[in-house]
């Protein structure tokens, strides 16, 4: 049994608390997000931000960042204005999606800055 | 119009039923049947009588033919075609008008095409293998309960595949230990469980102790994590009145998705359901039980490509699919067209993926295929190749077999998927460099480790039976 590792997560540690797609993988980093808008731009999609308080993650409506960027493909327009939703709001998740209008899905949503979990 | 007079008797059925100029309408519903003739037996003639035989035929003129337009409600043999690679059989296409079948009805147009027809006795073996359904008839179907983008703003699942497991032993566990395994793997990231399909309601795990412990398991996942979790309540039964008491209950304490086996549980209960989840806002698991039975034969029988049409039609918003990569049969082509089948509106005759006609779906939504039997996360790369974001992805002995649990099993298998579709979006060839993507995502995660380690590259490298009809002798 010693070799065998125990699974750290319990109601009591805000740390098991995640946030669907890429939350089992480690906090993004810039690249990573870089490569992330470049894939939401390729796929035609149009690039969202939406932030929330951690006590509200549950919730399906988080607070949308000004508009989606209605056929904005300049990558770096796009990492300007993820940057400025953090910076604003540094204590909430925030999350970058890329709204397909055909499918009227989200091709992709994914929490790129992490909040304190509660 | 009095100009033909009754003469009884027995008649050729090329006469009447084979109509090799016919164009067929937009709205007639088209079949394509593998044919393996007695010898002797003129392709022309069993056409012919296949298309007869289900539809309007019998063995002999009868005189109430007369007081109807049998013309107007015939099936109408209009090609045949040589099968690549097998002088034993042709392909045979019938057409047959929008009338001869109840609206709504997938148990109507199989009680036809796949009736009497299958035992008749100047065939040594017959297969359908595609079916067209007009859009006019799609239309009257009421198709998926909710659809891919419904269940995933129901489950706030984006951008990736979902993620199951089947609880294993498939037999014999109580309620509550059932509820554990359960527990354990959706806490440790899996998006569902699954019953196994032949769990119903037996002596050793009654369905309501299943589901009490269940929902429990799930509540308690939902707040550990903080994401959105469901098990796949199989409310399979004995009878329909029994099948509807569980989903009720179902539904009643908050599961968000049951489970339904729509071969073994029959078509007639499987749309009566699927209506019933579109109503009370509950997403619908199909299983597959006794499909090979059907679609296993590449001479005999009728082609999994037509289950999942008619499947699509009953009502599901998940259907299994095979995995291509796993220990189950499926060749690659062909699961690739049947998995079109389930998903996209509109999908174009292509024979090498074994799809027969156009198939317009019109607005019916899509079926997310589930790619479940003998994978594990050595598979995964290829998984999330072949089978893209709108899908789910079960591992049952890949998430319980972890040494640590199954809460290690599922976060291995979680960081697996999502690392392959990151490096996917990254624009990585998943099935060249899936190892490399792998071992790297394991330097952040010691269950991924220890699952690869334990599983070292499986392969299950048996030879297809059913291939698709490509090769020539």
């Amino acid at each position: 049994m010693s070799d065998m590792q125990d699974y750290k997560s319990s109601l009591g540690d805000v740390s098991s608390r995640k946030f669907e797609t890429f939350s089992y993988l480690p906090e993004m980093t810039p690249d990573r997000i870089r490569s992330q808008i470049e894939y939401i731009v390729s796929k035609g999609w149009n690039p969202g931000i939406e932030h929330t308080e951690p006590v509200n993650a549950v919730s399906n409506f988080w607070y949308m960042w000004k508009l989606p960027m209605f056929g904005e493909t300049n990558i770096d327009s796009i990492l300007a204005e993820v940057e400025a939703c953090h910076k604003a709001h540094p204590e909430n998740h925030v999350r970058l999606l890329g709204f397909d209008n055909f499918s009227q899905s989200a091709g992709a949503s994914m929490v790129i800055y992490r909040g304190k979990s509660v | 119009m009095a100009d033909k007079k009754y003469s009884a008797g027995v008649k050729e059925y090329r006469e009447t039923y084979w109509m090799p100029d016919y164009t067929p309408l937009d709205t007639d519903l088209l079949a394509c049947f593998k044919i393996t003739p007695q010898d002797g037996v003129p392709r022309e003639e069993v056409a012919a009588a296949v298309a007869a035989e289900s539809s309007t035929g019998t063995w002999t003129t009868v005189w109430t033919d007369l007081l109807t337009d049998l013309d107007h409600y015939k099936g109408r043999a209009y090609s045949i075609e040589d099968v690549p690679g097998d002088d034993t059989c042709f392909y045979a296409f019938v057409a047959y008008p929008i009338d001869l079948f109840e609206e709504g009805s997938v148990v109507n147009v199989l009680t036809s095409l796949v009736g009497n027809v299958f035992g008749f006795k100047a065939l040594r073996a017959l297969r359908l293998e595609d079916i067209r359904f007009p859009v006019a008839y799609v239309m009257t179907c009421n198709g998926p309960p909710q659809g891919i983008q419904v269940e995933r703003d129901i489950l706030n699942k984006y951008g990736r595949p979902l993620l199951g497991c089947t609880i294993k032993p498939k037999l014999g566990l109580s309620a509550k230990n059932y509820g554990r395994a359960c527990y354990e793997g959706l806490r440790g990231g899996l998006d569902f469980t699954k019953d196994d399909e032949n769990v119903n309601s037996q002596p050793f795990m009654r369905w309501r102790h299943r589901f009490d412990f269940v929902m429990e398991a799930i509540h308690k996942a939902e707040a550990e994590t903080g994401e959105r979790k469901g098990h796949y309540l199989n409310v399979t039964a004995p009878t329909a009145d029994e099948m509807m008491r569980r989903a009720e209950y179902a539904k009643e304490i908050g599961a968000p998705i049951i489970m339904h086996d729509y071969l073994t549980g029959g078509l007639s209960a499987n749309t009566q359901l699927a209506q019933w989840c579109q109503d009370n806002g509950m997403l619908l698991h199909i299983h597959r039980a006794m499909h090979a039975v059907l679609d296993r034969n590449p001479h005999h029988g009728i082609h999994f490509r037509v289950l999942t049409k008619v499947l699509r039609l009953s009502g599901g918003d998940h259907l299994h699919s095979g995995t291509v990569v796993g220990k189950l049969e499926g060749d690659r082509e062909a699961t690739l067209g049947w998995i079109d089948l389930m998903r996209d509106s509109f999908i174009k005759e292509d024979r090498s993926r074994g799809i027969f006609f156009d198939q317009d779906w019109g607005a019916m939504p899509g079926v997310i295929p589930v790619a479940s039997g003998g994978i594990h996360v050595w598979h995964m790369p290829a998984l999330v190749n072949i089978f893209g974001d709108d899908s789910c992805l079960q591992f049952g002995g890949g998430t319980l077999g972890h040494p640590w649990g199954n809460a290690a099993g599922a976060a291995a298998n979680r960081v697996a998927v999502e690392a392959c579709v990151e490096a996917r979006n990254k624009g990585r060839e998943l099935e060249v460099e899936g190892k490399e993507i792998l071992t790297d995502a394991a330097t952040n995660s010691p269950e991924l480790k220890m699952a690869m380690e334990t599983w070292k590259e499986i392969k299950f490298e048996f030879d297809t039976v059913d291939k698709l009809d490509v090769a020539h002798k």
